[in-house]
């Protein structure tokens, strides 16, 4: 169930995000979610695309150090209040959240937003158990 | 001015008759070694050189070299020349197994040492009657050690504050009134600016001189102390190998370093031949150890380029002179006082599972030194998670201080961003600009 975030290692100085994006772009890649780390010295892109076996490919030959990582997606209603709850869920099953970032969403009543956790199969039952829906590779490869 | 020294007639010799004092000490000096050091025995034995074939010091030529390579072959005791029963001390160097060096003292060795750092105090108007602060590292490091023996010979009231604590520095220097400072000029740069920053002007401050050693120092950065500090600075060299600070000394005239020749000999050589250079040439130090007993190196190669000079000094010293070291025949590095191989670092990444893409960054900021090391991130290390990436940082910087002794910051970097020349990462960027 869980998508598919490529993990980008850069350093952090300028332009190193535009040549990510510019390359990815070369190939018609769509860039669904982008989220960015950084310390002084290196940065680390996080990345939900359309394709990304293409972008694993395309990067890879360009000499960047990437992985794949597992993410849950989670669909929330676009309301005050439905990501706190989202993350209750989460933390009532003492399931630590890393990192999360949201979706480009372009539908009217829903945000999509992405997790990091250490065990997506238990934080995946739970959300859904509570409600929540979750989102798919092909989901994201649809929008 | 009037000239002190602390040896005269040795510190004044004439150079017929210190010839003839060396000679006599290295003709006992190789008896002394073939008979006691197997080690050198065999490297003799296979150059056909025999003890009687050196008769005087024009003879020295015919020895053998010494190099790093055979202090780490014959770790620890395989140059040792006195049994252990009549050695009281050992000093070594930082470093790996590998590289470390241990030199082993007997008490005339000490004595001689010590001698050799108090003509450096007095040659830098020392007496009986200052304070001299010891701020160099006092342990295996021969720096506190050295100038802290060579202080009580002249007579200082010494205070051996060892190297840090710059509070406390501060506090006997002005409590106690100290005229004398002895450190790494790095240190003496940080002290001045410290005390510069708490409102002290030179002229508040008793000091009178400096005795500066184990890094390289440039003549601007020389101004700056004695600026800051109201003092003359004066740079001293030496190495653990031979015997610690106080190899060779400055005098009043601050240009080039006096060397103590009645104990170490020194000879500058092509480094890639091995062949003695004539005086003035530049080329490769080596030095011999004329009357050491328990580790006496025979013609051992410093890996220095340097230069000797035998011309008549202001101060009325005979001793030969030698350049400031104007670079060398390895890759060493002096980083903060610290010997640092790249290899060293090699190891380290080799040790913890990174693959030995690397660049050291040297430079110098405000007078200290900076150590940066960059290191290619490896697809099995790599995390999206920044905290986890933040600790493999700092867990190597811990491992290269255990290695060196200095702690580096450790930055990783991806994969293939060290700059490249001919296909190899460039190792070192040394930006300090100190020759």
């Amino acid at each position: 169930m869980a998508i598919k975030q490529l993990t980008v290692f850069v350093e952090n100085k300028q332009g190193t995000v535009v040549s990510v994006t510019k390359l990815l772009s070369k190939e018609n890649i769509n860039i669904r979610a982008l989220s960015i780390a950084e310390t002084e010295g290196f940065g680390i892109l996080r990345l939900i695309v359309n394709d990304e076996a293409t972008a694993v490919k395309t990067l890879a030959n360009e000499g960047y150090l990437i992985k794949i990582t597992e993410v849950v997606g989670v669909k929330i209603g676009d309301t005050p209040g439905k990501l706190s709850e989202a993350l209750e869920v989460l933390d009532n099953s003492e399931i630590n959240v890393e990192y999360l970032y949201a979706f480009m969403a372009r539908t009217e009543k829903h945000a999509y937003v992405v997790l990091r956790v250490e065990d997506n199969n238990k934080a995946e039952d739970v959300l859904e158990a509570a409600g929540f829906h979750l989102v798919t590779d092909a989901d994201v490869n649809k929008l | 001015m009037t000239q002190n020294y602390y040896q005269k007639e040795i510190e004044t010799m004439p150079y017929e008759e210190m010839k003839k004092l060396q000679s006599e000490k290295l003709v006992k000096q190789v008896k002394h070694v073939y008979e006691n050091v197997p080690y050198y025995k065999n490297l003799m034995d296979e150059k056909g050189v025999k003890p009687e074939d050196i008769q005087s010091i024009d003879d020295l030529h015919k020895l053998p070299f010494l190099t790093k390579a055979d202090l780490r072959d014959a770790y620890p005791y395989g140059l040792l020349a006195k049994p252990l029963d009549n050695c009281v001390r050992i000093q070594s160097t930082s470093g790996t197994t590998g590289r470390r060096v241990v030199a082993f003292y007997t008490q005339k060795d000490i004595d001689l040492w010590e001698d050799c750092c108090a003509r450096a105090i007095v040659a830098a108007g020392g007496t009986n009657k200052d304070v001299c602060q010891v701020a160099y590292g006092y342990g295996l490091f021969t720096g506190g050690p050295g100038l802290n023996g060579g202080s009580h010979k002249v007579g200082c009231l010494t205070l051996p504050l060892s190297s840090g604590n710059t509070e406390r520095q501060i506090q006997f220097m002005t409590d106690l009134q100290a005229t004398i400072l002895c450190c790494t000029p790095s240190y003496a740069a940080y002290i001045g600016e410290t005390l510069k920053e708490q409102g002290y002007k030179p002229e508040d401050i008793p000091l009178k001189a400096g005795i500066f050693g184990a890094e390289p120092w440039t003549e601007e950065m020389r101004r700056g102390i004695e600026k800051v500090l109201g003092i003359k600075a004066y740079d001293i060299y030496g190495l653990t190998e031979i015997t610690g600070p106080g190899v060779s000394f400055e005098c009043s005239e601050q240009t080039d370093m006096h060397v103590n020749e009645d104990h170490f000999y020194a000879e500058i050589i092509d480094p890639e031949t091995g062949e003695v250079l004539p005086e003035g040439s530049k080329g490769e130090l080596v030095f011999t150890s004329l009357d050491k007993e328990a580790f006496p190196l025979l013609r051992y190669r410093t890996r220095d380029i340097c230069v000797l000079t035998r011309k008549k000094c202001s101060c009325g010293r005979t001793l030969i002179k030698m350049a400031k070291p104007m670079g060398r025949t390895d890759d060493m590095l002096i980083i903060r006082g610290v010997n640092v191989f790249p290899s060293q670092i090699e190891t380290v990444l080799l040790n913890e599972g990174y693959d030995p893409n690397y660049q050291i960054v040297v430079d110098r900021v405000k007078n200290n030194d900076t150590f940066d090391v960059n290191v290619e991130m490896t697809p099995e290390k790599f995390t999206d998670k920044v905290a986890e990436i933040v600790a493999m940082e700092k867990s190597l910087a811990a491992a290269m201080k255990t290695m060196l002794g200095i702690n580096p910051s450790v930055h990783l970097v991806p994969p293939k961003s060290i700059a490249r020349s001919e296909g190899k990462a460039v190792r070192v960027v040394d930006k300090r600009k100190l020759i």
